[in-house]
């Protein structure tokens, strides 16, 4: 009992970090170059238009996530041979398309309302291209951190997508909210009440952990 | 130090490999078994499979949900087996060519419940004159709705009693899993139709009685069918085809069924041919 509660937490725990690790990977640096690019070059429609569609993918319901991501993986669909239906490793796919776009567009208005006067010094020291980024990010961190965490919090507490993706599989593709889903249909809600709070705890835990890293870089 | 525009595509690519590397390792002895909520929330398969693994070393990787979305994942391939409860839709998967066979497991009644006390005045051995009583009263009656077997029941009994329900004040579509529904009815007085074996689970907890149960038009079938392997070359049709004959052998799956008691209840009578 208590195995399967650690086992089905640390999924949950792997699945979230996975995703917002991904996800900031690709979102940091993507919302970095979109407010330096706007900066640079002025308000160009390009841009507007790519900022309307990340700021769109915010709304984006995780159930319809998790349905796109069914059909891409399914033994049908175009990725269907890489076996990935029903695995944690598809449920952080899903987990990517959904929290991505959240972390792009809080980058996106982190770097932008950095003070010109730090971009300017960085170019007049040489920076740029992916230098220039890094700087900007780096003057931008309180604001990044804020994205990532945004990002885990979502992927954390994401129901629609993975249970989809992945099956809700006891012992295997089992979350922390899609069992809360489960205990919830069998009337069991003292024990969704308690993997509520569990999970609660667990995000608390790293939110503190991440605010110190965070107070610690200041000095 | 290494230049971060080295570093951090190193880093992405491990990250990739990293969470990519488990899925793509070959897998064990494995099979998907897509089934419906009743199955698993009954605690049948929790009884079931390890007995199945200890015997084959075969694991089962169990999907539960609507017959209606079990079907479907046979029939893109996802799932290896299916172990549902609608005829009517699984011959029409069958004759698709989407089953390798399919195969009677068990059965059990639906039960129809409704508030203590029975306002619509139902509570007999007629399923038919029970749902017109209903209607006569506009008693609310809470419908899954959901295309699961239990829906696809309901709607069979309706037709069978010459009545065509509407959504409307009185005849409600939940769209959720039959526990959910259950708790639905309980809260707003109504009724419903539920496989005996969710309702028998939460029955303690619901101020839902029966009105009709085990008479003919409520059995409830269930069938078992491995998913073909001519039209659908990737599933494991060697393991899904041992869970199906596990599962309707007299000395094994069909004696563990007989043998499964909830509160002193046996809730699956196996029925597979010998």
């Amino acid at each position: 009992m208590v195995d399967e509660l650690l086992g089905i937490a640390g999924l949950s725990l792997y699945v979230a970090a996975s995703s917002t690790a991904i996800a900031s990977l690709l979102g940091v640096p993507l919302g970095a170059v979109l407010a330096l690019r706007e900066e640079a070059r002025g308000r160009r429609p390009t841009l507007t238009i790519a900022k309307a569609i990340v700021f769109t993918l915010y709304g984006m319901p995780p159930v319809l996530a998790g349905l796109l991501v069914y059909l891409l993986l399914s033994k049908e669909g175009p990725l269907g041979a890489l076996a990935l239906l029903f695995t944690p490793t598809g449920m952080i796919l899903a987990q990517v398309l959904i929290i991505t776009p959240i972390v792009t567009g809080v980058t996106y208005s982190a770097v932008a309302s950095v003070g010109r006067d730090v971009k300017d010094a960085a170019k007049s020291l040489g920076a740029k291209g992916w230098t220039l980024t890094a700087t900007v990010v780096e003057e931008a961190r309180l604001g990044v951190l804020t994205a990532v965490m945004v990002g885990f919090g979502r992927a954390i507490s994401e129901v629609g997508a993975v249970l989809i993706v992945g099956g809700n599989i006891r012992g295997s593709t089992r979350v922390l909210t899609t069992a809360i889903v489960l205990e919830t249909s069998r009337g069991n809600f003292a024990v969704a009440v308690g993997l509520g709070a569990f999970l609660l705890v667990i995000a608390f835990g790293i939110f503190l952990v991440l605010w110190r890293l965070q107070e610690r870089g200041y000095r | 130090m290494v230049p971060r525009r080295v570093l951090i595509p190193i880093l992405v690519a491990a990250l990739l490999v990293a969470i990519a590397l488990p899925a793509a390792l070959p897998r064990g002895r494995e099979i998907v078994l897509a089934t419906t909520t009743s199955t698993e929330d009954s605690g049948l398969l929790d009884y079931l499979l390890p007995r199945f693994t200890a015997d084959t070393g075969i694991h089962v990787r169990v999907i539960a949900v609507g017959t209606g979305q079990a079907l479907e994942l046979g029939r893109r391939g996802d799932a290896d087996v299916v172990l549902t409860h609608a005829p009517a839709k699984e011959l029409e998967f069958e004759r698709a060519g989407h089953a390798a066979y399919r195969r009677a497991v068990m059965y059990n009644y639906f039960v129809l419940v409704g508030p203590t006390g029975d306002p619509a005045n139902g509570t007999g051995p007629d399923v038919y004159h029970a749902l017109r009583q209903i209607v006569r009263c506009l008693c609310p009656f809470i419908s899954r709705g959901d295309d699961s077997g239990t829906h696809t029941k309901e709607l069979q009994l309706w037709r069978a009693a010459g009545l065509v329900p509407e959504p409307s004040a009185w005849y409600r579509e939940a769209g959720q899993g039959m526990g959910a529904t259950l708790r639905i009815a309980d809260q707003l007085r109504g009724y419903t139709l539920s496989d005996d074996g969710t309702y028998y689970t939460m029955a303690d907890r619901l101020d839902l009685a029966v009105i009709v149960s085990h008479e003919p038009p409520l059995l409830n079938n269930y069938s078992v069918m491995p998913v073909n392997p001519s039209t659908h070359p990737d599933v494991r049709f060697a393991w899904a085809d041992a869970f199906a004959q596990w599962l309707t052998d007299a000395a094994k799956g069909q004696a563990f069924i007989q043998s499964f008691v909830v509160g002193g209840r046996q809730v699956f009578e196996p029925n597979a041919s010998p």
